[in-house]
């Protein structure tokens, strides 16, 4: 192999490497924002954000263009929150990219708060969409993509879905749609987290084989470790490289832990709305921490 | 089985020429003045001077007159298929990226069908969002599958949502740029292919948010929408046969209703009546009944509207006359009340 070649790659990999490490130091700084928002009230989707951390790490710190400064600027990706519950995690990406002040997260779900329990565009800087109602967010999305296509831009939609999200047939509307009009400025990253409000996904509305259903519906499909840094951000390399203004749209289906991070909650009975007690949190935070660092050195 | 054989009866003529359901058919009288698709002709012209206007439909372009637009500006033009949420869904999307979309299905399944899309995604961001619906009310035989009779109970809850329910030819054209200027999400109770042109002999126009009154009279007063004006301008003139006078207020703009307008006219010793092709919960009557019960009225409003029930199939005179929508009608229910 030649020298040239080999020294390419040694800092190809350099690169990598401390991308990988960006990410998942954002990640630890986002599970730990969720952890201190879910105190201050009490409650709250915590065990969602956590699994899904390294998702809105990689996207947020990676991946997306945006001007913090300027949450509307025409120029931006777009970032649709389908899961409007997943807001508690979202807001701690966008605190993270610097859109909301970290010091505003603690009125997460407060009265008079631009950080209200369900995401919605009208409150927060930074929600590009009203989420909530399970199965808009890829309607929206292909409806975005088009009107960016047709105008000339070159911005990408991201859609973040659930797989509980699954179960509703307009995302699969979506998903036909977005093939149909090839929409290959659109990327769809599903939170595969195996749990929805009544139980595990397998007994509530089996949604598997999910990779073969996105295949077949026509887009280009991949299937990763959804808390593995590394492998999230080859696959959004992948997706980012099929990009293009006519072509398939990507989708990046992600196996993701509830809880992640924390083994405390991990290995709890896993459930939809997480109970966590008032003298856990701090064992919480001490247990992400020992795990980041832990990991880290 | 029978061994008996008996020759079947298979002389012609003999049965009467049945009455049948046309999916579409057209409400329009014979030999009366039409204007032909004038929703799909006045967004091209709209489109023409405002180059974000886009189209979009649930594989329904041409029974709601989309095609017209399809054809003028096919790269303007996005066909959703038969997926009435998406429709919706992206059609507040392509909102949010600064166009303004027309999106067309039949009002059924906008109304009863993709609401939660619509009340989520275009009204509470309170995008520029405009929904055509067709055969609102009773516009086809074809069964309460396809007969919108209570969009407009449906649709008034949504806040932000401007509803309007035109008469005509006249109506539909004058509307449409108005649509697409005003802000927040619009609903047209679509009226398509040969749509009667009736209110160009009454010095009208379109003022989105405005009733007018199209004729005085001293007896009675009617107050309508959508096509029961056309109906309220007949049944006034076949009133004057009988020595009744009848004043004609139409109300387009469902919502927000112009309150002000038709209370000044109910606010008489003349019999108010109001008219329209809806049901009579949630619709016309029940607006007209709450701004004369919050203004303290004390006043009878007499309703035609359809009954609160789903309606038989059969062709569209035996239906309108069936449920009181009929010329004749109005005529006889206005004349029993007077006594």
């Amino acid at each position: 192999m030649p020298v040239e070649t080999v020294q390419d790659r040694a800092a190809e990999s350099q690169v990598t490497r401390e991308r990988i490490e960006k990410i998942s130091a954002a990640a630890y700084r986002i599970r730990h924002h969720a952890l201190n928002m879910g105190e201050v009230q009490g409650q709250g989707y915590v065990g969602q954000a956590l699994g899904a951390a390294d998702m809105l790490a990689t996207v947020y710190g990676d991946q997306l263009r945006f001007r913090a400064a300027d949450p509307h600027w025409e120029g931006r990706d777009r970032f649709l929150l389908s899961t409007g519950h997943y807001a508690i995690g979202h807001y701690a990406a966008l605190a993270e990219a610097g859109i909301v002040p970290v010091e505003e997260l603690e009125t997460y779900g407060s009265d008079d708060s631009r950080l209200p329990m369900s995401g919605m565009s009208t409150y927060t800087p930074g929600m590009e969409i009203s989420g909530g109602s399970l199965g808009h967010g890829l309607t929206i999305a292909v409806g975005m993509a088009l009107g960016l296509r047709y105008q000339g831009s070159g911005s990408r939609v991201f859609n973040f879905l659930s797989d509980g999200e699954l179960d509703e047939g307009s995302t699969w509307e979506a998903a036909m749609g977005a093939h149909h009009h090839q929409l290959g400025n659109l990327t769809a990253m599903v939170d595969i987290n195996a749990l929805q409000a009544d139980g595990k996904t397998d007994t509530v509305l089996r949604t598997e084989p999910v990779t073969e259903k996105w295949e077949s519906f026509g887009w280009y499909t991949q299937r990763v470790d959804g808390n593995d840094v590394a492998a999230l951000l080859a696959a959004f390399d992948n997706a980012a490289a099929q990009a293009a203004a006519v072509g398939r749209p990507s989708v990046i289906l992600c196996d993701t832990k509830v809880g992640r991070g924390v083994p405390l909650l991990e290995n709890r009975e896993k459930a939809h709305f997480m109970r966590i007690e008032e003298n856990e949190w701090q064992t919480c935070r001490e247990q992400l921490t020992a795990g980041y660092e832990g990991k880290a050195a | 089985m029978s061994t008996t054989t008996e020759a079947p009866n298979t002389t012609p003529a003999a049965k009467p020429k049945l009455k049948t359901s046309a999916m579409i058919a057209s409400f329009a009288d014979p030999g009366q003045k039409t204007a032909s698709a004038p929703f799909g002709h006045a967004l091209v012209k709209a489109a023409q001077e405002n180059d974000k206007i886009v189209g979009l439909t649930a594989d329904l372009g041409k029974y709601t007159d989309m095609h017209i637009f399809a054809k003028a500006f096919p790269e303007r033009f996005f066909q959703m298929g038969m997926a009435e949420q998406l429709l919706f869904g992206a059609a507040a999307g392509l909102a949010e990226t600064g166009l303004v979309p027309f999106a067309s299905t039949y009002s059924v399944f906008a109304a009863r069908r993709a609401y939660d899309f619509l009340c989520l995604d275009a009204a509470e961001p309170n995008l520029n969002v405009n929904i055509v619906g067709g055969l609102p009310g009773l516009t086809t035989g074809y069964g309460p599958s396809h007969q919108a009779t209570e969009d407009m109970a449906i649709f008034r809850g949504m806040p932000n949502l401007t509803i309007v329910d035109p008469c005509d030819s006249v109506d539909i054209e004058q509307a449409v740029p108005q649509l697409a200027a005003s802000e927040g999400p619009t609903y047209l109770r679509l009226l398509r292919g040969n749509v009667p042109t009736v209110l160009d002999e009454y010095g009208y126009t379109f003022e989105l948010g405005k009733a007018k009154v199209l004729r005085g009279g001293n007896d009675v007063v009617f107050i309508s929408s959508g096509l029961m004006t056309m109906r309220a301008l007949q049944a006034a003139k076949a009133l004057a046969a009988h020595n009744v006078d009848v004043a004609v207020v139409h109300t387009p703009t469902i919502k927000p209703f112009d309150a002000e307008t038709v209370l000044k006219e109910i606010n008489t010793d003349r019999l108010a009546v109001t008219l329209e092709n809806h049901s009579v919960v949630g619709g016309l009557f029940e607006t007209v009944a709450s701004a004369v019960v919050t203004a303290g009225l004390g006043k009878r409003v007499v309703p035609v509207a359809l009954p609160d029930q789903f309606l038989d199939a059969g062709a569209l005179p035996t239906l309108h006359d069936r449920y009181g929508l009929a010329t004749d009608r109005i005529v006889a229910k206005v004349l029993a009340e007077l006594g």
